[in-house]
């Protein structure tokens, strides 16, 4: 197969490799003979633990990726940013309020912030990580953790911020308070959750099983599909 | 971006599209399904399988793959590794970050026990971040524990353990709400109500969901709230080796720090398992939709310190895993492209099974349309699939539903130039979970004591075969049973002189069979030099 195919020039941290066309920046890195401890999490676009930074030749611009998700581009100069560290309130969520007062508590920084959208510009989810920060600012709560929803907490929004914040820990404070303070509860589920505890499931459980293999096999089939 | 032999063929998907809509497709009856399984289901290769000649389980049928780890060394020398200098001492050890044990660590603190995580990549990169679909848990008006219990009964093929089943169906409400408590953003109506839909084998809705980002959802949050509570986790330092004690008892774990390269003692009073399945080891020579450290280390460390494994040579293959484009074949199309209405069609365009069929079912489905009927679609690298008809879902639910529902699906395609709310995506199976594992309780328990193993390390739950959402609903349930067990008992655990005789046992065990030459866990796959 990799004789067939056509071969792309990059460089990994300024080192040249001859990389087939066509692969994914993670599986082109270890075509080259690397074999990730850190870098790699997922390998789905879901864990942020590959997010990859690279300049083309003959352009100024900064460019990003997560490693697991991105196509190697002929030229493409690389290096992953696998952490970066970051500040990390610590909060017992059950005694906290929704409020503006509670986000400033825990991250005072967040109102450094000076509309450089620099963060929303490096976002391999295209978040509008900027505005959900402003969002933040003004206490909407529910619009931050709408916004951020999508976020995998890689960090490269952190890494350049001018302010210092760290975007997807405000996000996820904000996530909580709104799931926690927020969102009303579901009362099916408390009701549910009444008549469990007071068993009144367990006689038919008890009974199910008991059950040989054929009495719940004519059961399961005859049982009724909800449409 | 599709080629232009692929843009011809979609067209025929879109001709039939609009029949296909008022169209239900018969569902399978126990007979068919039983034959189609048979003829079609990886799990029944003849060659597939092999007898495993040591350990507890000598004798029964395993996969190569894991017969492979089974029959290997340990990377330790049992003669001369020294347990003298004990590096931390716990009262529980909770190996594995992923969404089991995270959980058992926050419930083993909450019972009043000192715990460690030690975890091979970071906190959190595990299987839990990458399920998509939902939560399983009977909690409608409609729907029941007990009715629940059938459906993981006749999807497991009623090989599942009866008080296990029974755990995970009881405790499932309760697991919703404590999520819901830690601040979970499930997917609601404006007025709390849970949004529930339809898996794989399913008789009632009971699948809660959090967009396509579940399991991302639950294990950011279990992870924040373990941050929170000052929980220490080692990170990079998978454990190598569980330790006894000279009474037999589990009593910690030997951890190899894969950045400095240095082994740590661990002393702790009880052991939870909780290093998830074995995707990586590419089971048959499938693509995986599993992270990257999935290589069964949970299950050769047991194995070897006496557990029994069940059901561990049942594997299960996602129907729908990418097939095109060839960057990202084998990763996830959650299955609830199809609970909200999406088609699998063939190369004319015509439904071949209804698409909410239990998982191996759909799957033998799709492998016998591409194989036998010859009915599939070729890729430019040669591989098949078949159609994934996800525009069908706009139209069944109104424009813009992919986009709002499906967003990680929707932006995955999106970055290779495909709109899936507009095109339908090519899918093929690909390896997605371990249906058996170490045998354990419903209090978790193995027959080893102090040793407790969650998620999918663990065996008997699920049968043979795992419905969609119950793996998410499995980890928070033993999770949490196994870190308040495990917790209670370490109050009344005496250890004795810590020891590796066990490995020392199992190497004399390798050597009377000509076996050993290999070296398990193998922490992680090896991709260098190749196409992946």
């Amino acid at each position: 197969m990799a004789e067939e195919r056509e071969m792309v020039n990059i460089y990994i941290m300024g080192k040249h490799y001859k990389v087939p066309y066509g692969l994914t920046i993670m599986k082109a890195m270890e075509y080259a003979g690397y074999r990730f401890i850190r870098g790699c999490g997922c390998r789905g676009g879901f864990c942020g633990a590959c997010g990859t930074v690279y300049r083309k030749p003959g352009d100024f611009r900064l460019k990003v990726g997560l490693a697991c998700q991105t196509v190697v581009e002929d030229g493409m100069y690389l290096t992953q940013i696998p952490f970066y560290p970051a500040n990390k309130a610590t909060y017992n969520l059950e005694e906290l309020t929704p409020t503006l007062g509670t986000l400033l508590r825990y991250y005072p920084e967040l109102t450094r912030c000076l509309g450089c959208n620099q963060c929303t510009r490096i976002c391999p989810q295209e978040l509008s990580v900027m505005d959900y920060m402003a969002a933040a600012q003004r206490g909407d709560i529910e619009k931050v953790a709408h916004m951020s929803f999508d976020c995998i907490m890689c960090g490269l929004c952190a890494s350049r911020c001018p302010a210092e914040t760290v975007q997807y820990n405000v996000a996820i404070l904000a996530r909580r308070l709104y799931g926690r303070h927020i969102a009303p509860r579901a009362q099916h589920l408390a009701k549910r959750v009444e008549e469990v505890k007071a068993g009144k499931f367990d006689e038919e459980l008890d009974r199910l099983m008991k059950m040989d293999k054929e009495e719940l096999q004519k059961l399961y089939n005859a049982r009724d599909i909800e449409p | 971006m599709y080629t232009q032999e692929m843009l011809e063929a979609i067209k025929i998907v879109e001709q039939t599209r609009e029949r296909r809509l008022k169209e239900t497709f018969p569902r399978l009856k126990p007979e068919e399904k039983e034959n189609l399984l048979r003829s079609y289901h990886p799990d029944y290769k003849p060659d597939a399988t092999r007898l495993v000649k040591v350990g507890p389980n000598a004798g029964d049928k395993f996969t190569h793959e894991h017969a492979d780890l089974l029959e290997s060394r340990s990377m330790l020398d049992p003669d001369t590794f020294s347990l003298e200098n004990i590096d931390f001492d716990v009262d529980v050890l909770v190996i594995g970050g992923g969404g089991a044990g995270t959980s058992a660590a926050l419930l083993a603190q909450e019972a009043g026990a000192s715990v460690l995580i030690a975890t091979k990549l970071r906190h959190g990169d595990a299987n839990t971040m990458m399920a998509e679909g939902g939560i399983q848990a009977a909690d409608k008006e409609n729907d029941s524990p007990a009715i629940h219990y059938l459906d993981v009964m006749g999807g497991g093929g009623f090989y599942n353990i009866p008080e296990l089943v029974a755990a995970l169906v009881k405790d499932a409400p309760l697991c919703i709400q404590w999520l819901e408590s830690l601040g979970c953003m499930f997917s609601k109506f404006p007025d709390g109500t849970m949004h529930t839909i339809h898996g794989g084998g399913t008789s009632r809705k009971r699948m809660h969901f959090a967009h396509d980002y579940s399991g991302a959802e639950i294990m950011r949050t279990l992870r924040d709230e373990a941050r929170n509570r000052g929980i220490p986790v080692i990170e990079f330092s998978p454990a190598v080796e569980l330790i006894m004690d000279e009474y037999g008892q589990c009593a910690g774990a030997v951890l190899y720090n894969l950045e400095t390269e240095q082994y740590l003692v661990v002393r702790a009073k009880t052991v939870i398992i909780a290093t998830g399945g074995s995707g990586r080891l590419h089971i048959g020579g499938f693509p995986t939709t599993n992270h990257y450290g999935a290589t069964a280390d949970g299950i050769v460390m047991a194995y070897r310190a006496g557990a029994r494994l069940i059901y561990l040579d049942a594997t299960q293959f996602h129907p729908t895993g990418v097939a095109f484009p060839e960057q990202i074949v084998g990763q996830l199309v959650t299955e609830k492209v199809r609970g909200l209405g999406a088609q699998l069609v063939n190369v004319e365009g015509e439904q071949f099974i209804y698409p909410l069929e239990t998982r191996d079912a759909v799957s033998s489905a799709i492998i016998r349309e591409c194989k036998e009927r010859q009915k599939g679609i070729t890729t430019p690298s040669g591989m098949q699939g078949v159609w994934l008809d996800s525009p069908m879902i706009d139209i069944i639910h109104g424009k813009g539903t992919v986009e709002r529902e499906l967003p990680a699906m929707f932006r995955q395609y999106k970055r290779f130039n495909i709109n899936m709310a507009e095109q339908p995506i090519l899918v093929y199976p690909t390896l997605h979970y371990q249906n058996g594992g170490i045998l354990i309780n419903d209090r978790a328990e193995t027959s080893i004591p102090n040793l407790y193993v969650a998620g999918e390390a663990s065996g008997g739950v699920h049968g043979r075969n795992r419905l969609m959402g119950n793996s998410l609903l499995d980890i928070i349930v033993f999770g949490r049973r196994a870190g308040m067990n495990a917790a209670e008992r370490a109050k009344s655990v005496k250890l004795g002189r810590l020891t590796l005789d066990h490995v020392k046992r199992y190497h004399e065990e390798l050597k009377k069979e000509g076996l050993g030459q290999k070296v398990a866990p193998i922490l992680l796959p090896d991709y260098r030099g190749k196409i992946s």
